[in-house]
């Protein structure tokens, strides 16, 4: 193993003998550029809303519930698609998250949620992980369209107002603390399985 | 043979008197059925429905009209999930939330059961919101009505959230 190394390091460290530098330089310029592309068009296509509900797991669960929420349709017709809120938008914490997102490949592959029933019984804890991130990151996929810095308040309802010019302007809270639940249903949270402060609610029997 | 020739004059007879039946029904213009709730509109025929309107959203109490009447929602509720996991009412109503929410807290009714005993949480029959508390539109009355209620003297008055 360590001649082998070796011997390709050996290869590696001698000048070109048949292409010229010039050669090189351009090849290697210009496949760093069709590679490049090519990669980040690839990962661009799993932040398509296409790729997200080409299964069954999201596009009959979490897609149909975001259907009739104000992130899918609204006045406007602004929307937010999945990755808009579930992937980061910076380069660096896309990667990080995409490598995380291969666990979900296992489970694809695995049929860990593939029925109504089996998603429901772990809806809990997929949540869970969402919440964690969006509490981690400071809100960071809401923010990326919701800026507080350009948050009208008067143009706010006044019980509105009075929440985000005290705990979201004191930094006590973040976005998803108050806000979870607006594009997918909730499962039930039994008491301090959440990581703020919606209380778990005992739903009466 | 005295018995079939009875057999056909009542057989004529018979379809006789569909034929003529059936002439009378022809005849008449073909009835339009309607129906009083859906007003004019033939029942075979798609209504138009009224716009929507957008809920009042001024979160400003409204004094009740009579002494057991279930105040109104003064905000938009569109979307809320109020169902056997969650309750979006409860995020900020519930006695527990009112501290953080600055909410009007549910009232002290709510937590019992029809046995009298109080209870930890809502009680199970309380627990639809909006099968008493609704948002409102600002809408004109489809019908004039001369309901006065109990007037603003004696109406609830709004208490400090």
């Amino acid at each position: 193993m360590l001649a082998f190394i070796k011997r390709y390091w050996l290869v590696m460290r001698r000048p070109s003998v048949h292409f010229s530098l010039g050669f090189l330089v351009i090849v290697g310029f210009v496949g760093g550029v069709v590679f490049w592309g090519a990669f980040n068009t690839g990962m661009e296509f799993t932040n398509t809303e296409a790729f997200c509900t080409g299964c069954h797991e999201m596009r009959d669960n979490v897609f149909a519930e975001l259907k009739s929420t104000i992130h899918y349709t609204n006045r406007s017709g602004v929307r937010a698609k999945c990755s808009d809120c579930h992937v980061p938008h910076a380069w660096t914490d896309k990667i990080a998250r995409k490598m995380q997102a291969s666990k979900e490949v296992w489970g694809k592959v695995f049929g860990t949620i593939d029925t109504p029933e089996k998603f429901r019984a772990m809806r809990l804890e997929l949540a869970q992980h969402e919440w964690a991130r969006f509490k981690a990151n400071d809100s960071l996929e809401c923010r990326n369209c919701h800026n507080y810095d350009y948050m009208d308040f008067t143009r706010q309802s006044v019980r509105a107002q009075n929440m985000h010019s005290t705990y979201l302007a004191g930094k006590e809270k973040t976005c998803i603390d108050c806000h979870k639940g607006i594009a997918h249903r909730l499962p039930h949270i039994p008491a301090g399985a959440a990581p703020s402060d919606t209380p778990g609610q005992i739903v009466p029997n | 043979m005295q018995n079939r020739s009875v057999m056909f004059y009542v057989g004529a007879w018979l379809v006789a008197t569909c034929l003529a039946t059936w002439a009378l029904v022809a005849a008449a213009a073909p009835t339009v059925v309607t129906d009083a709730a859906r007003g004019p509109v033939p029942v075979m025929e798609t209504t138009k429905p009224p716009r929507l309107g957008n809920a009042i959203n001024d979160d400003t109490r409204r004094p009740r009209n009579h002494e057991t009447q279930p105040p109104t929602i003064p905000h938009r509720i569109d979307g809320y999930q109020v169902d056997k996991n969650f309750n979006r009412c409860l995020d900020c109503h519930a006695r527990g939330k009112t501290d953080f929410s600055q909410a009007v807290p549910v009232s002290k009714t709510h937590y019992i059961d029809r046995n009298g005993k109080v209870l930890e949480q809502i009680s199970t029959r309380r627990y639809f919101c909006n099968q008493c508390h609704v948002a409102q539109d600002a809408a004109a009355p489809l019908v004039d009505n001369t309901f006065k209620g109990d007037g603003p003297a004696s109406a609830v008055p709004a208490r400090k959230p």
